[in-house]
């Protein structure tokens, strides 16, 4: 059974304090309750994309990762891993590795370097079937220059280049899903998750990716506080109103089978989940009505196909 | 024991990697480099070598996982050509910052655009001074020697640095030549196993590579990769020189050929060289002082000492083979020059963009060349075309 304190208590952080990003930021907790996910006797190599993560946790000549990390440049964080996770396939082909002794390959990428400039440096490592995990922590626009817009930024979100003007109110388009890109990879484990329920959804899933066999893809939701506009002690109940309100569900597919992880005993209206946030600001005027009509269009839109996903891979299985 | 073989340029390139066994290969295909990781995949399937080949989606995933399997503590090789490497340049740069010793086989194409798939080195020369060292080849032997002894150099403990062997596309990469092979034990005794200090695999000293180098740090450490860059000449001297008592063939910064009294001087890399050659042999039986100096280390640039060969010559002409778009020359023009200004040699020298886009290199050409040297009084018209259809 699923216990956190037991979690925190015998599997020490790999991700030490003391690194510079912001408070209530959804990425730190995320990576280090992921890293406890590894067996204490394993070996990590991380592989970091260019973002608020990388350049907040390794400021030369400090590290706040216990574990062999390597950085490189924004777009191709996969194919780096790919690399290393090849080294050691070759090295302990050639015995230079003791049988017994595991390194799981781990890469961190924000949604700017996963779901666009990185997306295609990620479908080919994960086509190619490397031993990896792959962990967007998607915060929903290139947060680290400052808030541009992302094809992960939600429909209508104010952001430094969509801003909610007086013509264009916000974002226009609809956000990708890239967890369902990746579930069509046909990988082994695939996972959409989030901080919440004492990260025991969060915590299983990134234990079940790493130590699943071949090539996984985790997406998580990473509030952040200056992009979204919420007071930083609100990021754990941010996370709570984007599952609960269905934005981000909590599901895996294994071996192409989804399951849903969380259905929330009552679907909040998504209201819910913008009202706190001043990226979603405008969409509460008098005459916006129409773009949280739109925005729960589409929320729902996702939820029943991704119902109807669950229901029918269930049932061919 | 030497095995005589005929193989072309790519084939050669591919067999010392074959023979040098490295434990990862990523590569993307790209014409004329193609058939160096088509031969090595056979290799690979056929259990012939140790090696991992990960047939990566883009050349930019290429450097990345070279980069991330040689940090890793594993060598790593790859091979492309003109927009390849293009595509793959803000990697080129990191790999050299990063100190890893990848060696990358270019067969020099014309970058695009126009497309064009055939060979000049406007590729090399986008990447002169990203801090890889770069060797040029002006036959296939040259090429299969140069790749033999590229990790001996480029993981040397004063170096540390990438490396690329470079030849011509199609002229050498596809023309079969009779080549003098190494036996694989001679190889890998030569080359010996790669022991790297710091790298990602060692679990008993993690380490973070490639962070946030801030105003404190960055200027020091670019000084360092001046530094072994500068340490790998010698490295290329004794590398060369135990190379040579092995095979017997003989290698150095630059070959100078009949330079003992030449007046009149072409410099040029790659394949150009050979047909120098047979005009230079052509004009000593007219008795036409002709000599050339063909740069076989182009990084680190070797300046001061072909400035100093140059000294005896009445008038130099610099062969560079990328378009002139610039306003002071080529590359090559610019570098010898700059290097000459330097040891105060005032010596008439032009510049010459030819070959472009695989326009033949014709012994005419050349000889028109050796022509213009002796008509050439003062420096005049430094910036010349040379087999250009009109003037």
């Amino acid at each position: 059974m699923y216990n956190v304190k037991e979690i925190v208590a015998n599997k020490p952080s790999r991700f030490s304090a003391g690194h510079r990003m912001c408070a209530g930021c959804g990425a730190p907790p995320v990576a280090r309750m992921i890293l406890r996910a590894v067996k204490p006797e394993d070996h990590v190599v991380i592989s970091n994309a260019t973002g608020c993560m990388e350049v907040s946790t390794c400021i030369y000549p400090y590290t706040s990762w216990t574990d062999s990390y390597i950085h490189t440049a924004f777009e191709c964080t996969a194919a780096t891993a790919s690399g290393a996770e090849a080294a050691y396939k070759a090295l302990k082909k050639q015995g230079k590795i003791p049988e017994n002794e595991d390194t799981k390959f781990i890469c961190f990428g924000g949604d700017g370097g996963t779901y666009d400039i990185g997306i295609q440096a990620l479908s080919g490592a994960m086509e190619r079937g490397h031993d990896m995990t792959y962990v967007c922590y998607d915060n929903g626009a290139y947060m680290n220059t400052g808030i541009q817009r992302s094809s992960a930024t939600p429909q209508f979100a104010d952001t430094t280049t969509s801003p909610a003007g007086t013509v264009i109110p916000g974002k226009m388009q609809v956000r990708k899903d890239l967890t369902e890109i990746m579930a069509s990879h046909h990988l082994p484990y695939v996972a959409q998750t989030a901080a919440y329920l004492n990260f025991k959804d969060l915590y299983e899933k990134a234990e079940k990716a790493i130590y699943t066999k071949g090539a996984k893809f985790l997406n998580v939701l990473a509030p952040c506080p200056r992009g979204w506009g919420y007071p930083t002690e609100d990021l754990m109940k941010l996370n709570k109103l984007a599952v609960d309100t269905c934005y981000w569900p909590l599901y895996e597919v294994k071996d192409g089978v989804y399951h849903i992880t969380y259905k929330p005993a009552k679907k909040l209206p998504v209201e819910e989940f913008l009202k706190p946030q001043k990226r979603f600001k405008h969409m509460f005027k008098p005459g916006n009505e129409w773009m949280i009509e739109k925005f729960q269009e589409e929320v729902d839109k996702r939820w029943n196909e991704l119902l109807a996903k669950e229901e029918m891979t269930n049932k061919s299985k | 024991m030497s095995i005589r073989e005929r193989l072309s340029g790519n084939e050669a390139t591919a067999f010392a990697m074959k023979q040098i066994n490295p434990d990862v290969v990523a590569a993307f295909p790209i014409t004329p480099s193609t058939e160096i990781p088509q031969y090595f995949s056979t290799y690979v399937d056929n259990g012939e070598v140790d090696t991992e080949f990960v047939a990566v989606e883009s050349e930019h995933s290429a450097m990345s996982a070279c980069i991330g399997a040689e940090a890793a503590g594993a060598r790593a090789m790859t091979a492309t050509s003109a927009n390849g490497l293009e595509y793959m340049w803000e990697m080129v740069q990191i790999a050299s910052s990063m100190r890893l010793p990848i060696v990358m086989a270019l067969v020099n194409r014309a970058i695009s655009g126009p497309l064009n798939i055939h060979s000049d080195h406007s590729d090399a020369m986008g990447v002169r001074d990203s801090g890889w060292i770069m060797l040029f080849s002006e036959t296939n032997q040259e090429a299969y020697d140069n790749m033999l002894m590229a990790h001996r150099i480029a993981e040397h403990k004063n170096v540390n640095l990438p490396l690329m062997v470079c030849q011509d596309g199609f002229i050498t990469s596809h023309s079969i030549e009779n080549i003098e092979l190494l036996e694989t034990e001679e190889v890998r005794k030569f080359i010996g196993t790669y022991k790297p200090e710091h790298y990602l695999l060692d679990r008993k000293n993690p380490i973070a590579m490639g962070p946030m180098d801030l105003q404190s740090y960055l200027f020091e450490h670019k000084r360092q990769q001046w530094e072994a860059m500068k340490n790998a000449k010698q490295v290329i001297l004794d590398v060369s020189k135990e190379f040579e008592k092995l095979t017997g063939r003989k290698y150095e910064l630059f070959e100078e050929y009949k330079m003992e009294d030449a007046d009149y001087v072409i410099v040029c890399m790659n394949s150009t060289a050979g047909t120098v050659k047979n005009v230079i042999d052509k004009l000593r039986k007219e008795g036409i002082k002709a000599g050339l100096i063909k740069i076989r280390v182009f990084r680190p640039f070797p300046g001061e000492e072909i400035a100093k060969a140059l000294l005896k010559a009445k008038a130099i002409a610099i062969l560079d083979k990328t378009p002139l778009l610039s306003e002071t020359g080529g590359p090559l023009y610019e570098d010898i020059t700059s290097a000459m200004y330097t040891q105060k040699i005032n010596i008439p020298a032009i510049n010459y963009s030819y070959g472009i886009g695989g326009r033949d290199v014709t012994e005419m050409q050349i000889e028109s060349v050796y022509k213009d040297l002796q008509e050439l009084k003062e420096m005049e018209k430094p910036y010349r075309f040379l087999g250009l259809r009109s003037k």
